[in-house]
């Protein structure tokens, strides 16, 4: 390996590593503005500077300059320093000085470097520059006087996102960052744009003037919007969450999120369930707990088992389930299910619910076929692997189902489960050549009555063409309850059995994605944190806690188990869910087995072992010749598939109780119509 | 230079013309399918030959045929000050030098001039006939004060002479472009002054090269 040295200290480097990375290996930190590890090296913000031997007399922009053997690399020698200095002194010219009311104040890069490098007053006695504030969409705040051009922001849209709507106009001192016309950004990615800001040009709108950085306490969780469980921090002031952060999670989201993961937070102080209810002559009249565990305890003991369904929703920690799943168990109830939107998934090996290839195993894939998913609206951040792997250009990608602008090149496929059929029987090209395959079969291939033979198919595809299968949630909670058998015992009902509305009594575990009109005359138990659809037709409500205000376990569409972390506490009265139904069961005289969450994870873990694997993903494993398990072969049908989110804002209780995502949801609805005006 | 903007009226669409269309063809197959792209400015260029302008419009159809994404395209629009982003005077346009050179030999006589003729620059006068501008330098030095209208340099202006000129154009002539200090081409006044000697030309000057200037010197014999 060749070696260069640091300020003296000699270190090894892999060849084509930039000056700015040789120099980081050194420990040696190198001031940036325009540089990010994960975009394209622009070279224009030329804060990087260094000085090299052998090389000219003038200091070099480390950035973009390849380091090269015997290199001599100085960052700390009198040249280096005015340089610095000047480009600092540069850069403030024209930026204004409102730090005090600026949302970047605290954890603005130019502020912490001018700490660092710039002079104590300025030489400057000429305007400002004065720029237009540009309008991005709800979910971008810009303030452009304060922008340095270092177009990050452009290079994001384009590269990551896929979206190239960000653009720099003009020239010169009256170069100018917009969109094009100033429409809104249409990327689901958006809001990582005001994260690579290194100044405040770009900040966040739904939080603006809320909060300084340093009077947030932080607490690092993980997201449950989507089944990706990505990596977060939560950042909340007293009892409540002002913003989201994502972490960096090089396995899952690297260090993006979603503007769905993101802007959620005013979601959880809106539409809260803080005391328990119960429906009095058609009204929901707020109760204690005593009268709310004695109703409901009442209720359960005067019904048969049989008649009891049980249905945990889509933002469950593992341990409500497991706690709601060991009382209703006990009771001889049958009928759980933890699928609510029906898919056909959970009677087989685990590999036939996971995302086998994994999230970053993506990028080593040369064959994808997505079947009845639309991941760009499903799992933002896996679209955004899955494009990193096609700029790459070894990737292909395939789809089966319904055509949408996935931010890269696809073959499209065919529109239903015969197009796979002809594929699996050696029809077309799209396989031909591939060395590593992977085949997503998307909820929108699963949750229809032939789902478990489109499962099969796609099986019996993956391993004909050598491939791995992969399933891609749209749940967080629904890998935890697969893992943990949330299912029908046999002789009991699934979600659409307990929908024929002939229950006598339906618990739902933050279930609000079912047709609660189908319940029929049934006596409804809602447990969870938002007033929602659930709520709405419950006859006693049980508060619970929402993800951020409870320590909770979730399993991640490739089976990874993380273990999220209590940010605020749970409003009001409200209670932890598994605390409720340990309550719960000392009423029904079916005490559980455990007083604290250790004890309950205690018993999680040695119930269903690959809980305790935590942080751990069992990777690829392609599916026995016989596929045995996966989905059962049968009938196809002839419907297309659909995807299963119209409204990729709107998917949860807390998304549709937050403000924030309302607006987006109209405001990309807004710009569908303008488009579809405009042709 | 100052801000570009887009013009705020837009014409509700724009084509190419046939003639124009030839043109696009002809700059579309010198590149290929995967670089399209590098067609923007010929194309945006044909765009302000065909229209005087450059519309917004016409930066979503250069978009749509070089299949990249419009803000690319508007950002080579504003980025180059020679494309038009508003309409301009169908008599006229009229750029002043006003550059170190220009500027010595008068070029601000001139500028005061269009300043008092058409107002401000930049934009149209109110009769739809003249548009002018202040440039950077276009490269005529030697002929200096000049100014180029519409597609010719008209040079060595004078005040008088340069409201000749504008008071033409206005009648709808086509004055002519060049010196307009009687001169030809960038000749010194008053006529050429050098290489005068016929002798120069009729090869009796001519004689053979016996050391090459600048060649090293033969090595000294022992």
């Amino acid at each position: 390996m060749p070696t260069a040295k640091v300020n003296g200290q000699e270190v090894e480097f892999e060849p084509g590593m930039t000056v700015l990375q040789v120099a980081e290996l050194a420990g040696e930190e190198i001031p940036r503005f325009c540089y990010h590890e994960r975009l394209s090296i622009a070279g224009n913000c030329r804060m990087c500077l260094v000085e090299v031997k052998p090389g000219p007399p003038k200091p070099q922009a480390s950035c973009a300059l390849p380091a090269a053997d015997k290199q001599e690399i100085f960052t700390n020698t009198p040249m280096v320093k005015k340089a610095r200095e000047g480009v600092m002194e540069f850069l403030l010219i024209n930026h204004p000085l409102d730090c005090p009311i600026c949302d970047q104040g605290g954890e603005c890069d130019l502020q912490d470097e001018a700490m660092g490098y710039g002079r104590d007053d300025s030489r400057y006695v000429e305007n400002k520059r004065a720029v237009e504030d540009k309008f991005l969409g709800p979910l971008i705040k810009t303030q452009m006087n304060r922008c340095i051009q270092c177009t990050r922001c452009v290079r994001l849209s384009t590269e990551i996102a896929g979206v190239s709507e960000m653009g720099m106009i003009s020239r010169g001192e009256d170069a100018e960052i917009t969109s094009y016309l100033e429409e809104a950004l249409t990327s689901e990615l958006s809001g990582n744009l005001a994260d690579v800001c290194p100044v405040g040009a770009l900040t966040h709108k739904p939080w603006a003037y809320n909060y300084r950085p340093w009077e947030l306490k932080k607490t690092e969780s993980i997201d449950v919007m989507d089944a990706l469980g990505s990596a977060i921090r939560v950042d909340a002031k007293g009892s409540q969450v002002m913003r989201i952060l994502p972490r960096v999670n090089e396995d899952i989201n690297e260090e993006w999120i979603s503007d769905k993961t993101r802007y959620v937070p005013d979601g959880l102080i809106r539409q809260r369930l803080d005391r328990p209810f119960i429906r009095v002559a058609g009204k929901l009249k707020p109760a204690t707990w005593a009268e709310a565990f004695a109703a409901v305890a009442g209720k359960l003991r005067a019904t048969a088992a049989d008649r009891i369904g049980v249905i945990a929703g889509d933002l469950q920690d593992a341990e409500s389930m497991k706690a709601a799943m060991d009382l209703f168990a006990s009771l001889g109830v049958k009928s759980l299910d933890c699928r609510q939107d029906g898919a056909k998934l959970g009677r087989g090996p685990r590999e036939s619910w996971l995302f086998n290839t994994t999230i970053a195993g993506i990028e080593g894939l040369d064959r994808l076929l997505l079947i009845g998913t639309n991941p760009r609206r499903e799992a933002p951040l896996l679209n955004a692997r899955i494009r990193k792997a096609w700029l790459k250009g070894k990737l292909n990608v395939g789809l089966i189902g319904e055509a949408a602008d996935l931010r890269y090149g696809f073959d499209y496929l065919g529109a239903g489960p015969a197009s796979l059929s002809k594929l699996v029987e050696g029809e077309g090209e799209f396989f031909k050549d591939g060395k590593a395959v992977g085949i997503v079969v998307g909820q929108g291939a699963l949750a229809r009555s032939d789902g478990a033979a489109v499962l099969n198919l796609a099986a019996r595809c993956a391993s004909t063409f050598g491939g791995t299968l992969n399933v891609l949630h749209t749940a967080a909670a629904r890998v935890g309850g697969l893992d943990m058998g949330f299912l029908p015992r046999s002789g009991g009902r699934d979600v659409a059995g307990m929908l024929k509305g002939d229950m006598d009594v339906v618990v739902l575990l933050g279930a609000d994605e079912i047709d609660t009109s189908a319940l029929g005359r049934a006596f409804v138990v809602y447990v969870g944190s938002h007033g929602d659809a659930g709520a709405n037709r419950a006859d006693v409500i049980l508060p619970g806690a929402a993800y951020v205000e409870k320590s909770g376990i979730y399993v991640n569409t490739e089976g990874r188990v993380q273990i999220a972390n209590r940010a605020t506490f749970p409003k009001g009265e409200a209670k932890e869910d598994w605390a409720i139904f340990r309550a719960l069961s000392e009423h029904l005289g079916a005490k559980l087995p455990y007083d604290s969450l250790e004890q309950l994870r205690a018993k999680l873990m040695a119930d269903h072992p690959t809980f305790g694997q935590v942080d751990y993903v069992a990777g690829t494993s392609r599916p026995a010749p016989g596929f045995a398990g996966f989905g059962e072969a049968g009938a196809l049908s002839d419907a297309p598939f659909s995807n299963p989110l119209t409204d990729f804002y709107l998917t949860n209780p807390i998304a549709r109780a937050s403000v924030t995502m309302a607006e987006c949801s109209s405001s990309l609805a807004a710009s569908h119509q303008r488009l579809e005006a405009a042709e | 230079m100052s801000v570009r903007r887009l013009a705020k009226e837009q014409p509700a669409s724009f084509a190419f013309t046939p003639e124009s269309l030839e043109k696009v063809n002809f700059w579309l197959a010198k590149y290929p399918p995967a670089k399209k792209q590098s067609a923007s400015i010929p194309l945006l260029w044909l765009v302000q030959k065909q229209e005087g302008w450059v519309c917004e419009p016409a930066i979503r159809l250069v978009a749509r045929m070089l299949e990249v994404p419009v803000i690319r395209i508007l950002e080579v629009a504003t980025f180059y000050t020679m494309f038009m982003l508003e309409p301009v005077g169908r008599a006229a346009l009229i750029q002043v030098c006003g550059t170190t050179p220009c500027a010595l030999r008068g070029a601000n006589d001139l500028l005061a001039i269009c300043q008092q003729e058409f107002g401000q620059k930049g934009h149209m006068t109110a009769d739809g006939l003249f548009t002018w501008e202040e440039v950077e330098c276009l490269g005529a030095c030697c002929n200096a004060p000049m100014a180029a209208i519409n597609d010719y340099y008209y040079e060595d202006l004078t005040p008088v002479t340069f409201r000749q000129i504008i008071a033409d154009f206005r009648a709808g002539k086509s004055p002519a472009p060049g010196s307009y200090a009687g001169r030809h081409s960038s000749e010194p006044a008053g006529g050429a002054q050098t290489l005068s000697d016929p002798a120069l030309y009729d090869g009796s000057k001519a004689h053979r090269i016996e050391k090459l200037p600048n060649a090293p010197e033969p090595e000294p014999v022992a």
